[in-house]
Protein backbone atom coordinates (compact mmCIF):
# COMPACT_ATOMS: atom_id res chain seq x y z
CA UNK A 1 0.00 0.00 0.00
CA UNK A 2 1.03 3.45 -0.87
CA UNK A 3 1.58 6.11 2.02
CA UNK A 4 -1.29 8.64 1.64
CA UNK A 5 0.11 12.22 0.73
CA UNK A 6 -0.95 13.14 4.87
CA UNK A 7 1.55 10.73 5.47
CA UNK A 8 4.01 11.47 3.48
CA UNK A 9 3.75 15.15 4.56
CA UNK A 10 3.94 14.03 8.18
CA UNK A 11 0.96 14.22 9.27
CA UNK A 12 0.01 16.47 12.17
CA UNK A 13 3.06 17.65 12.81
CA UNK A 14 3.83 19.13 9.40
CA UNK A 15 0.60 20.65 9.48
CA UNK A 16 1.93 22.54 12.92
CA UNK A 17 4.98 23.37 11.45
CA UNK A 18 3.08 24.91 8.75
CA UNK A 19 0.06 27.03 10.06
CA UNK A 20 1.94 29.53 11.53
CA UNK A 21 4.71 30.52 8.92
CA UNK A 22 1.28 29.84 6.13
CA UNK A 23 -0.90 32.80 8.45
CA UNK A 24 1.75 34.66 8.70
CA UNK A 25 2.45 35.34 5.38
CA UNK A 26 -0.97 35.67 4.50
CA UNK A 27 -1.50 38.28 7.38
CA UNK A 28 1.66 39.97 5.95
CA UNK A 29 0.39 40.18 2.57
CA UNK A 30 -1.31 43.54 1.39
CA UNK A 31 -3.26 42.28 -1.28
CA UNK A 32 -5.44 40.26 1.02
CA UNK A 33 -4.85 40.67 4.64
CA UNK A 34 -7.78 43.58 4.54
CA UNK A 35 -10.02 40.71 5.04
CA UNK A 36 -8.92 39.66 8.09
CA UNK A 37 -9.04 42.92 9.98
CA UNK A 38 -10.82 42.38 13.38
CA UNK A 39 -10.52 39.07 13.10
CA UNK A 40 -9.72 36.78 16.54
CA UNK A 41 -5.88 35.83 15.61
CA UNK A 42 -6.83 32.59 17.60
CA UNK A 43 -10.02 31.50 16.23
CA UNK A 44 -8.66 32.38 12.22
CA UNK A 45 -5.31 29.91 13.11
CA UNK A 46 -7.79 27.17 14.13
CA UNK A 47 -9.23 27.83 10.60
CA UNK A 48 -6.18 28.01 8.69
CA UNK A 49 -5.03 24.90 10.72
CA UNK A 50 -8.18 22.97 9.48
CA UNK A 51 -7.65 23.87 5.75
CA UNK A 52 -3.78 23.48 5.97
CA UNK A 53 -4.71 19.78 7.21
CA UNK A 54 -7.43 19.31 4.15
CA UNK A 55 -4.98 20.43 1.64
CA UNK A 56 -2.33 17.87 3.40
CA UNK A 57 -4.85 15.37 2.14
CA UNK A 58 -5.51 14.64 6.08
CA UNK A 59 -8.80 13.99 7.96
CA UNK A 60 -11.51 16.42 7.70
CA UNK A 61 -15.03 16.49 7.73
CA UNK A 62 -15.58 19.93 5.90
CA UNK A 63 -17.58 20.20 3.30
CA UNK A 64 -18.30 22.54 0.05
CA UNK A 65 -21.12 23.66 1.95
CA UNK A 66 -18.75 24.90 4.85
CA UNK A 67 -16.68 26.57 1.72
CA UNK A 68 -19.02 28.75 0.77
CA UNK A 69 -21.21 29.16 3.54
CA UNK A 70 -17.63 30.72 5.49
CA UNK A 71 -16.63 32.96 2.96
CA UNK A 72 -19.89 34.07 1.24
CA UNK A 73 -19.62 37.60 3.66
CA UNK A 74 -16.02 37.84 2.12
CA UNK A 75 -17.11 37.71 -1.40
CA UNK A 76 -19.95 40.02 -0.87
CA UNK A 77 -16.87 41.90 0.01
CA UNK A 78 -14.60 41.61 -3.48
CA UNK A 79 -12.87 38.70 -2.80
CA UNK A 80 -12.17 37.18 -6.35
CA UNK A 81 -9.52 34.57 -8.09
CA UNK A 82 -6.83 36.99 -7.72
CA UNK A 83 -6.90 37.02 -3.74
CA UNK A 84 -7.41 32.86 -4.56
CA UNK A 85 -4.09 32.89 -6.42
CA UNK A 86 -2.38 35.27 -3.70
CA UNK A 87 -3.47 32.48 -0.93
CA UNK A 88 -2.00 29.49 -2.95
CA UNK A 89 1.21 31.65 -3.65
CA UNK A 90 1.28 31.51 0.01
CA UNK A 91 0.64 28.19 0.97
CA UNK A 92 3.45 27.39 -2.10
CA UNK A 93 6.08 29.36 -0.61
CA UNK A 94 5.22 27.87 3.03
CA UNK A 95 5.64 24.49 1.61
CA UNK A 96 9.03 25.90 -0.10
CA UNK A 97 10.09 26.99 2.97
CA UNK A 98 9.77 23.86 5.15
CA UNK A 99 11.55 22.17 2.17
CA UNK A 100 8.93 19.80 1.09
CA UNK A 101 9.37 17.75 -2.24
CA UNK A 102 7.98 19.58 -5.54
CA UNK A 103 5.83 16.87 -6.31
CA UNK A 104 3.84 16.83 -2.87
CA UNK A 105 3.52 20.52 -3.17
CA UNK A 106 2.39 19.96 -6.84
CA UNK A 107 -0.86 17.57 -4.96
CA UNK A 108 -1.27 19.80 -1.88
CA UNK A 109 -1.56 23.07 -4.17
CA UNK A 110 -4.07 20.66 -6.70
CA UNK A 111 -6.32 20.23 -3.92
CA UNK A 112 -6.21 23.49 -2.43
CA UNK A 113 -7.45 24.71 -5.63
CA UNK A 114 -10.07 22.36 -6.05
CA UNK A 115 -11.38 24.40 -3.55
CA UNK A 116 -11.49 27.53 -5.20
CA UNK A 117 -15.18 26.90 -6.62
CA UNK A 118 -16.80 26.55 -3.01
CA UNK A 119 -14.83 29.51 -1.56
CA UNK A 120 -15.97 31.94 -4.28
CA UNK A 121 -19.12 31.02 -4.19
CA UNK A 122 -19.69 29.72 -8.07
CA UNK B 1 -13.74 -1.75 29.39
CA UNK B 2 -13.35 2.06 29.85
CA UNK B 3 -16.27 3.66 31.25
CA UNK B 4 -17.61 7.44 30.98
CA UNK B 5 -19.25 8.90 34.27
CA UNK B 6 -21.05 12.18 33.81
CA UNK B 7 -23.72 13.69 36.13
CA UNK B 8 -23.75 10.59 37.60
CA UNK B 9 -24.67 8.08 34.52
CA UNK B 10 -21.99 5.56 33.43
CA UNK B 11 -21.68 5.49 30.13
CA UNK B 12 -19.99 2.06 28.51
CA UNK B 13 -17.36 2.90 25.86
CA UNK B 14 -17.27 0.83 23.21
CA UNK B 15 -13.49 -0.89 21.57
CA UNK B 16 -11.93 2.22 19.68
CA UNK B 17 -14.52 4.68 20.51
CA UNK B 18 -13.95 8.35 21.03
CA UNK B 19 -15.86 10.07 23.97
CA UNK B 20 -17.58 12.01 21.63
CA UNK B 21 -18.69 9.22 19.32
CA UNK B 22 -20.43 7.45 23.12
CA UNK B 23 -22.02 10.67 23.77
CA UNK B 24 -23.73 10.86 20.20
CA UNK B 25 -24.65 7.50 20.41
CA UNK B 26 -26.37 8.26 24.28
CA UNK B 27 -28.54 11.07 22.58
CA UNK B 28 -26.25 13.57 25.05
CA UNK B 29 -26.36 16.77 23.45
CA UNK B 30 -22.49 18.35 22.78
CA UNK B 31 -21.24 20.68 20.18
CA UNK B 32 -18.93 19.44 17.52
CA UNK B 33 -17.34 20.48 14.43
CA UNK B 34 -14.48 19.16 12.20
CA UNK B 35 -13.76 15.55 14.32
CA UNK B 36 -10.48 15.70 13.55
CA UNK B 37 -9.11 17.33 17.07
CA UNK B 38 -8.47 20.74 15.07
CA UNK B 39 -11.62 22.74 15.54
CA UNK B 40 -11.68 22.39 19.44
CA UNK B 41 -15.62 22.81 19.08
CA UNK B 42 -15.91 19.14 21.39
CA UNK B 43 -13.85 20.46 23.94
CA UNK B 44 -14.63 19.04 27.47
CA UNK B 45 -12.73 18.88 31.07
CA UNK B 46 -12.23 15.83 33.17
CA UNK B 47 -12.39 15.37 36.75
CA UNK B 48 -8.33 13.45 36.55
CA UNK B 49 -5.99 12.66 33.60
CA UNK B 50 -6.81 12.28 30.06
CA UNK B 51 -5.17 10.44 27.36
CA UNK B 52 -2.09 12.81 25.61
CA UNK B 53 -3.71 12.65 22.65
CA UNK B 54 -6.62 13.93 23.81
CA UNK B 55 -5.08 17.28 24.31
CA UNK B 56 -2.86 17.50 21.35
CA UNK B 57 -2.74 21.46 20.25
CA UNK B 58 -4.50 22.42 23.10
CA UNK B 59 -2.78 25.29 25.23
CA UNK B 60 -1.03 24.91 28.56
CA UNK B 61 -3.47 26.53 30.78
CA UNK B 62 -6.05 24.00 29.03
CA UNK B 63 -4.02 21.33 29.97
CA UNK B 64 -3.49 22.03 33.28
CA UNK B 65 -6.75 21.81 34.01
CA UNK B 66 -7.49 18.19 32.40
CA UNK B 67 -9.48 19.83 29.37
CA UNK B 68 -9.51 17.51 26.61
CA UNK B 69 -10.80 17.11 22.77
CA UNK B 70 -13.56 14.42 22.89
CA UNK B 71 -12.96 13.53 19.46
CA UNK B 72 -9.46 12.95 19.97
CA UNK B 73 -10.90 10.81 23.28
CA UNK B 74 -10.14 7.16 23.44
CA UNK B 75 -9.42 6.50 27.13
CA UNK B 76 -8.34 3.54 28.27
CA UNK B 77 -9.47 4.01 31.84
CA UNK B 78 -12.70 5.10 33.34
CA UNK B 79 -13.00 8.95 33.03
CA UNK B 80 -15.35 11.50 34.56
CA UNK B 81 -16.53 14.92 32.54
CA UNK B 82 -16.77 17.36 34.64
CA UNK B 83 -19.42 19.85 33.93
CA UNK B 84 -19.69 23.61 34.48
CA UNK B 85 -20.59 24.34 38.01
CA UNK B 86 -22.21 27.11 39.18
CA UNK B 87 -20.95 27.36 42.54
CA UNK B 88 -20.94 30.43 45.25
CA UNK B 89 -18.77 31.30 47.98
CA UNK B 90 -19.78 34.09 50.77
CA UNK B 91 -16.93 36.31 51.18
CA UNK B 92 -16.41 39.15 53.39
CA UNK B 93 -14.88 42.92 52.39
CA UNK B 94 -11.85 43.48 53.76
CA UNK B 95 -10.64 46.73 52.81
CA UNK B 96 -11.39 49.63 49.70
CA UNK B 97 -9.14 51.61 48.47
CA UNK B 98 -9.27 54.49 46.13
CA UNK B 99 -5.93 53.88 44.36
CA UNK B 100 -6.70 56.90 42.00
CA UNK B 101 -10.49 58.78 41.59
CA UNK B 102 -11.52 55.78 38.73
CA UNK B 103 -9.88 53.07 39.98
CA UNK B 104 -10.47 51.28 43.71
CA UNK B 105 -8.66 47.92 45.06
CA UNK B 106 -10.99 45.98 46.94
CA UNK B 107 -9.97 42.97 48.90
CA UNK B 108 -12.11 40.16 50.22
CA UNK B 109 -11.59 37.26 52.00
CA UNK B 110 -10.84 33.75 50.24
CA UNK B 111 -13.59 31.68 51.71
CA UNK B 112 -12.91 28.29 52.26
CA UNK B 113 -12.47 25.60 49.48
CA UNK B 114 -11.48 28.36 47.33
CA UNK B 115 -9.24 27.76 44.39
CA UNK B 116 -7.96 29.96 41.69
CA UNK B 117 -4.55 30.71 39.64
CA UNK B 118 -3.64 34.35 39.46
CA UNK B 119 -4.69 35.99 36.19
CA UNK B 120 -8.74 34.04 36.09
CA UNK B 121 -11.58 35.91 36.81
CA UNK B 122 -14.89 35.50 38.95
CA UNK B 123 -18.18 36.85 38.75
CA UNK B 124 -19.37 39.13 41.36
CA UNK B 125 -23.00 39.06 42.41
CA UNK B 126 -25.26 41.80 43.77
CA UNK B 127 -28.77 41.77 43.10
CA UNK B 128 -29.45 39.13 40.42
CA UNK B 129 -26.76 40.55 38.54
CA UNK B 130 -23.17 39.50 38.11
CA UNK B 131 -19.99 41.11 36.44
CA UNK B 132 -16.58 39.38 36.01
CA UNK B 133 -13.57 40.88 38.10
CA UNK B 134 -9.92 39.63 37.42
CA UNK B 135 -7.86 38.51 40.24
CA UNK B 136 -4.87 40.29 41.16
CA UNK B 137 -4.10 38.19 43.97
CA UNK B 138 -1.75 35.15 44.62
CA UNK B 139 -2.89 31.77 46.47
CA UNK B 140 -0.47 32.63 48.99
CA UNK B 141 -1.93 36.17 50.19
CA UNK B 142 -4.73 36.14 53.04
CA UNK B 143 -7.08 38.12 50.58
CA UNK B 144 -8.90 38.32 47.21
CA UNK B 145 -7.63 41.23 45.28
CA UNK B 146 -9.42 42.97 42.19
CA UNK B 147 -8.83 46.27 40.59
CA UNK B 148 -12.06 48.06 40.00
CA UNK B 149 -12.37 51.10 37.26
CA UNK B 150 -15.28 53.41 37.99
CA UNK B 151 -17.62 52.91 34.89
CA UNK B 152 -19.80 55.81 33.67
CA UNK B 153 -23.57 55.22 34.94
CA UNK B 154 -22.33 51.72 35.96
CA UNK B 155 -24.54 50.01 38.24
CA UNK B 156 -21.44 47.81 39.82
CA UNK B 157 -19.03 50.56 40.45
CA UNK B 158 -21.11 52.84 41.82
CA UNK B 159 -22.13 49.86 44.62
CA UNK B 160 -18.00 49.49 44.84
CA UNK B 161 -17.14 52.62 44.80
CA UNK B 162 -19.61 54.03 47.13
CA UNK B 163 -21.85 51.15 48.86
CA UNK B 164 -18.81 48.51 49.77
CA UNK B 165 -17.20 48.66 53.38
CA UNK B 166 -15.06 46.45 55.73
CA UNK B 167 -16.82 44.14 56.91
CA UNK B 168 -19.71 43.49 54.27
CA UNK B 169 -20.60 39.92 53.49
CA UNK B 170 -20.99 39.61 49.20
CA UNK B 171 -21.28 36.97 47.06
CA UNK B 172 -18.84 35.12 44.80
CA UNK B 173 -18.50 32.45 41.87
CA UNK B 174 -15.68 30.04 41.64
CA UNK B 175 -12.69 31.28 39.48
CA UNK B 176 -12.37 30.69 35.57
CA UNK B 177 -10.35 31.45 32.77
CA UNK B 178 -7.73 30.43 30.82
CA UNK B 179 -5.07 33.41 30.67
CA UNK B 180 -2.48 32.60 33.62
CA UNK B 181 0.66 31.65 34.12
CA UNK B 182 2.16 27.82 33.71
CA UNK B 183 5.59 27.04 35.44
CA UNK B 184 7.96 24.39 33.95
CA UNK B 185 9.67 27.20 31.30
CA UNK B 186 11.55 29.55 33.32
CA UNK B 187 13.38 30.30 30.74
CA UNK B 188 11.03 32.05 28.00
CA UNK B 189 10.68 35.22 27.73
CA UNK B 190 7.62 36.89 28.86
CA UNK B 191 5.65 39.90 27.29
CA UNK B 192 3.08 41.19 29.09
CA UNK B 193 0.70 44.26 28.37
CA UNK B 194 -2.38 45.77 29.41
CA UNK B 195 -4.77 49.01 29.55
CA UNK B 196 -6.27 50.43 32.26
CA UNK B 197 -7.47 47.92 34.76
CA UNK B 198 -6.39 44.99 32.56
CA UNK B 199 -3.13 45.42 34.89
CA UNK B 200 -5.24 43.16 37.70
CA UNK B 201 -4.38 40.14 36.02
CA UNK B 202 -1.61 41.30 34.47
CA UNK B 203 -0.26 41.98 38.51
CA UNK B 204 -1.24 38.68 39.47
CA UNK B 205 0.68 36.69 36.62
CA UNK B 206 3.62 38.52 36.78
CA UNK B 207 4.21 37.92 40.77
CA UNK B 208 3.39 34.15 39.88
CA UNK B 209 5.64 33.62 37.50
CA UNK B 210 8.29 35.82 40.15
CA UNK B 211 7.20 33.64 42.93
CA UNK B 212 8.05 30.80 40.42
CA UNK B 213 11.48 31.70 40.09
CA UNK B 214 10.93 32.87 36.45
CA UNK B 215 14.20 33.86 35.40
CA UNK B 216 14.05 35.36 31.68
CA UNK B 217 13.16 38.33 31.04
CA UNK B 218 9.18 39.52 31.70
CA UNK B 219 8.74 43.07 29.87
CA UNK B 220 5.64 44.71 31.62
CA UNK B 221 4.00 47.42 29.30
CA UNK B 222 1.00 49.42 31.13
CA UNK B 223 -0.88 51.62 29.09
CA UNK B 224 -4.16 54.67 29.81
CA UNK B 225 -4.79 57.30 27.70
CA UNK B 226 -4.29 59.47 31.53
CA UNK B 227 -1.04 59.53 33.90
CA UNK B 228 -3.88 58.97 36.88
CA UNK B 229 -5.10 55.71 35.35
CA UNK B 230 -0.85 54.19 35.64
CA UNK B 231 -1.70 53.27 38.96
CA UNK B 232 0.53 51.10 41.12
CA UNK B 233 3.33 52.89 39.72
CA UNK B 234 5.61 52.69 43.19
CA UNK B 235 4.81 48.86 43.96
CA UNK B 236 5.69 48.15 40.51
CA UNK B 237 9.32 50.11 40.45
CA UNK B 238 9.67 48.06 43.59
CA UNK B 239 9.43 45.24 41.64
CA UNK B 240 11.97 45.97 38.74
CA UNK B 241 14.42 47.18 41.98
CA UNK B 242 14.04 43.88 43.41
CA UNK B 243 13.82 41.74 40.25
CA UNK B 244 16.52 42.13 37.50
CA UNK B 245 14.96 40.42 35.04
CA UNK B 246 11.41 42.68 35.04
CA UNK B 247 11.45 45.99 33.10
CA UNK B 248 8.41 47.82 33.49
CA UNK B 249 7.80 50.66 30.93
CA UNK B 250 4.38 52.73 32.09
CA UNK B 251 2.86 54.28 28.29
CA UNK B 252 0.51 56.92 28.50
CA UNK B 253 -1.84 57.72 24.64
CA UNK B 254 -2.74 61.28 25.46
CA UNK B 255 -1.43 64.39 26.14
CA UNK B 256 1.88 65.73 27.42
CA UNK B 257 3.62 62.98 29.70
CA UNK B 258 5.40 63.03 32.66
CA UNK B 259 9.48 62.07 32.68
CA UNK B 260 9.55 58.63 32.76
CA UNK B 261 6.32 57.78 31.30
CA UNK B 262 6.73 56.63 27.72
CA UNK B 263 4.08 58.59 24.87
CA UNK B 264 2.64 55.76 22.79
CA UNK B 265 0.28 53.30 23.19
CA UNK B 266 1.15 50.15 25.41
CA UNK B 267 1.32 47.46 22.78
CA UNK B 268 2.65 50.02 20.16
CA UNK B 269 5.56 50.72 22.22
CA UNK B 270 6.13 47.00 23.35
CA UNK B 271 6.36 45.55 19.24
CA UNK B 272 8.74 49.25 18.46
CA UNK B 273 11.26 48.04 21.83
CA UNK B 274 11.01 44.14 21.35
CA UNK B 275 10.56 43.41 17.38
CA UNK B 276 11.23 39.77 17.21
CA UNK B 277 8.83 37.70 19.76
CA UNK B 278 10.06 34.16 18.52
CA UNK B 279 9.59 31.44 21.32
CA UNK B 280 7.95 34.54 23.99
CA UNK B 281 5.00 33.94 25.87
CA UNK B 282 2.78 37.11 26.08
CA UNK B 283 -0.22 37.82 28.27
CA UNK B 284 -2.85 40.67 27.06
CA UNK B 285 -5.61 42.34 29.18
CA UNK B 286 -7.68 44.87 28.89
CA UNK B 287 -9.76 46.85 26.34
CA UNK B 288 -10.48 44.52 23.48
CA UNK B 289 -9.24 46.37 20.94
CA UNK B 290 -6.13 46.49 22.14
CA UNK B 291 -6.17 42.87 22.52
CA UNK B 292 -7.26 42.45 19.16
CA UNK B 293 -4.38 44.53 17.36
CA UNK B 294 -1.70 43.33 19.81
CA UNK B 295 -2.81 39.85 19.11
CA UNK B 296 -1.84 40.09 15.17
CA UNK B 297 0.93 42.55 16.13
CA UNK B 298 2.69 39.58 18.53
CA UNK B 299 1.68 37.10 15.47
CA UNK B 300 3.41 38.74 13.12
CA UNK B 301 6.61 39.40 15.33
CA UNK B 302 6.80 35.78 15.44
CA UNK B 303 4.85 34.80 18.50
CA UNK B 304 2.96 31.57 18.26
CA UNK B 305 -0.48 31.75 18.33
CA UNK B 306 -0.53 28.94 20.85
CA UNK B 307 1.84 31.05 23.46
CA UNK B 308 -0.68 34.45 23.18
CA UNK B 309 -3.07 34.32 26.32
CA UNK B 310 -5.41 36.97 26.40
CA UNK B 311 -8.59 38.33 28.52
CA UNK B 312 -9.90 41.19 26.78
CA UNK B 313 -12.68 42.99 29.19
CA UNK B 314 -15.73 43.25 27.15
CA UNK B 315 -18.18 46.04 28.51
CA UNK B 316 -21.43 44.71 30.11
CA UNK B 317 -23.91 44.73 27.86
CA UNK B 318 -26.61 45.29 30.71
Amino acid sequence: MTESLYDQLGGEAAVNAAVDIFYRKVLADERINRFFDGVDVEQQAAKQKAFLTMTFGGPNNYTGKDMREGHKHLVERGLNDSHVDAVLENLKATLEELKVAPELIQQVLGIAESARGDVLNR
Amino acid sequence: MARLILEGRELLLKEGESVLDCLLRHDIEVSYGCQAGVCQSCLLQSEGEVPEEAQTGLKDTLRVQNYFLACQCQPSNDLVVRLPVAENFPSEVISVDHLTPEVVRLRLSVPEGFEYRPGQFLNLFHEGQSRSYSLASLPSEAFLEFHVRRVPGGVFSRWIFERLVEGMTVEIGSAGGDCFYVEGQPEQPLLLIATGTGLAPLYGILRDALAHGHVAPIHFYHGSSTEEGLYLQEELKALVHRHGQFHYVPCQSRGPVAEGIAAARANDRALQDLRDLKGWRVFLCGNPEMVTDAQRQCFLAGASVQEIYSDPFLPSSA
